[in-house]
């Protein structure tokens, strides 16, 4: 179980992934030998996977496709779903991977520079797999929100008074 | 004009933040730590919720006293977070803000001739307000050696027999000083033997990074003779919706009301329908909030120290209230020469009172990065001046 110091410490790591175990250690009272060891351990037992920026590319002029797919697949006796999941997870096109409830089994995220390549990728590389019953392949139209980030930016706000007791 | 106005009025003189105010409003790129309110926007569903009720037509008054659902969520509320017991019939009234409520206190409350304890520094108002319903101000020094916390000691040094009415607001605006249980119980003792009413502003009281705040209104003897005011304002992010509360026993609140109903009538039934909301459901956008400013707080303390400054660490509010001695200026001097020099706008402790002197307040509800650039500027100009 994680303590309520660490729980606020990986907190702000994930917000700001930037901060030196020093200015870590002047925002939460912690030394900075014990969020160096902390962060060391958390790397090591992956609960802190990896280090990246958001980048939104819409904004760069690269051009970029996405698409949610929802796949059916067959369960296999003895792996369920998680044989197909590891196979697919392999795939440097999906982003994503979720087993889901509902409707269908699994939804990928998948991004590619065009249309064609994502239309291929499915037509070529997923749907043939054995044990996947059949796809459905939905293209991401415009960004608003990734990772509890507000692509769009907060509506303009009044500037706040310079000085007010 | 002027001989129109009231000689009261004419005679009150204007508040220093004002004059600091125009001062700052003159000039361009300044990183201002001058702000005494939130930096973050109202949460979304609380914002959804008043938008709600105005796309259902809820645009009439309220009850003086407010939307019943509103002072039922808020008594179940108090008694949960601060033990507080009030009946929502007749022992809350909503305000426009928690301003309002001070206001409506000293006036419902205090004769001319009537003495007002004051802990200073201080919030600007209570004491404008209570020349304005007719009392005199008596001002209780608090000190930096005693982390600005009301001792009984001076609380007696300051007392006289005319004194009905003591002001407690902690955490407090602008020292960011706190009082504990230990630290209160004397000063209730006090207020029971000599028969004193007790304003207690807790606005600030949700942004308490040690423990959790202690209200004297909930000490052995003193809800009756407490009048609670508090609102959503600093808490929730709500500045703007103007909603605040005043909480006592029904006879005080009932002499309260005579006032409000003659004068606010009621509070904005807008801003009414969303700190319902917030008390609803935004506890853990405030959580969120609360935890970012205990970070920054730890980021000013640690930068006002590394100057060679003295700063107390202040365990409420979002203002740290640095001593500024050791440059040889006052804070009025050291407030203009750094706004001239470096475009960091800070308010001289002397808008809060003589206690103020020697200290500046600053306000760390901004982003960090804001915060960092202030410091870097305020060092810049700090180091010369003490080395």
């Amino acid at each position: 179980m994680l303590t309520e110091e660490d729980r606020k410490l990986l907190k702000l790591i994930e917000e700001d992934c930037r901060l030196t175990p020093e200015a870590l250690s002047i925002q939460t009272g912690l030394m900075p030998e014990y969020i160096t060891q902390r962060i060391i351990a958390w790397e090591k037992e992956k609960v802190i996977v990896d280090y990246r920026p958001l980048i939104n590319w819409d904004r760069t002029g690269d051009v970029s496709v996405s698409a949610l797919i929802e796949v059916r697949v067959l369960p296999q006796r003895g792996y369920g779903f998680d044989k197909i999941a590891k196979r697919l997870q392999k795939y440097p096109e999906i982003k994503s991977l979720f087993l889901m409830s509902g409707g269908y089994d699994l939804a990928l995220l998948i991004e590619g520079k065009t249309m064609q390549d994502v239309a291929l990728f499915v037509a070529e590389k997923l749907a043939p797999l054995e044990h996947v019953q059949s796809t459905a392949t939905h293209f991401v139209l415009r960004r608003y929100k990734q990772d509890g980030v507000e692509l769009m930016g907060e509506e303009e706000t009044l500037q706040r008074l310079v000085v007010s007791p | 004009m002027n001989r129109y106005l009231a000689t009261h009025v004419e005679s009150l003189p204007p508040s220093g933040i004002r004059k600091f105010f125009d001062l700052v409003a003159t000039m361009k790129d300044v990183i201002s730590l001058g702000v005494g309110e939130p930096d973050f926007v109202t949460p979304w569903t609380v914002r959804e919720s008043g938008i709600f009720s105005l796309e259902q037509g809820q645009t009439m008054y309220t009850s003086n006293a407010g939307l019943f659902e509103l002072r039922d969520e808020l008594a179940h509320h108090l008694s949960k977070t601060l033990g507080l017991t009030y009946k929502p019939l007749d022992e809350i009234l909503i305000t426009a803000g928690a301003s309002e409520a001070v206001d409506l206190v000293m006036r419902a409350v205090l004769n001319p001739g009537d003495v007002v304890l004051v802990p200073n520094p201080s919030y600007v108002s209570y004491g404008p307000c209570a020349t304005l319903a007719g009392a005199s101000v008596q001002y209780i020094q608090t000190h930096a050696k005693d982390d600005f916390r009301l001792r009984v000691e001076d609380l007696i040094q300051a007392y006289t027999p005319k004194a009905k009415l003591l002001i407690l607001s902690y955490p407090n605006n602008p020292t960011g000083a706190i009082m504990t249980r230990e630290d209160l119980l004397p000063i209730a003792d006090f207020a029971i033997e000599h028969d004193l009413l007790v304003l207690a502003d807790d606005i600030y009281s949700d942004l308490t990074y040690d423990g959790t705040h202690v209200s004297i209104a909930s000490l052995p003897g003193m809800h009756d003779r407490t009048l609670f005011v508090s609102g959503f304002s600093k808490s929730y992010a709500m500045t703007g919706w103007r909603i605040g509360y005043v909480a006592g026993h029904k006879d005080l609140i009932g002499g309260l009301t005579k006032i409000h109903q003659y004068t606010m009538l009621c509070a904005p039934i807008m801003g009414q329908f969303a700190a319902l909301e917030a008390l609803r459901s935004a506890s853990e956008a405030r959580d969120e909030m609360v935890a970012a400013y205990d970070r920054r707080r730890r980021l000013m303390v640690h930068g006002f120290r590394q100057m060679g400054l003295d700063c107390f660490e202040p365990l409420g509010a979002f203002y740290v209230f640095p001593e500024i001695t050791k440059t040889n200026l006052t804070s009025e001097e050291f407030a203009e020469e750094l706004l001239k020099e470096e475009k960091v706008a800070v308010v001289p402790g002397t808008a809060f009172g003589p206690s103020g002197e020697g200290h500046i307040r600053c306000s760390y509800a901004y982003s960090t990065e804001q915060l960092q650039e202030a410091l870097k500027r305020i060092t810049r100009f700090v180091q010369p001046r003490i080395s």
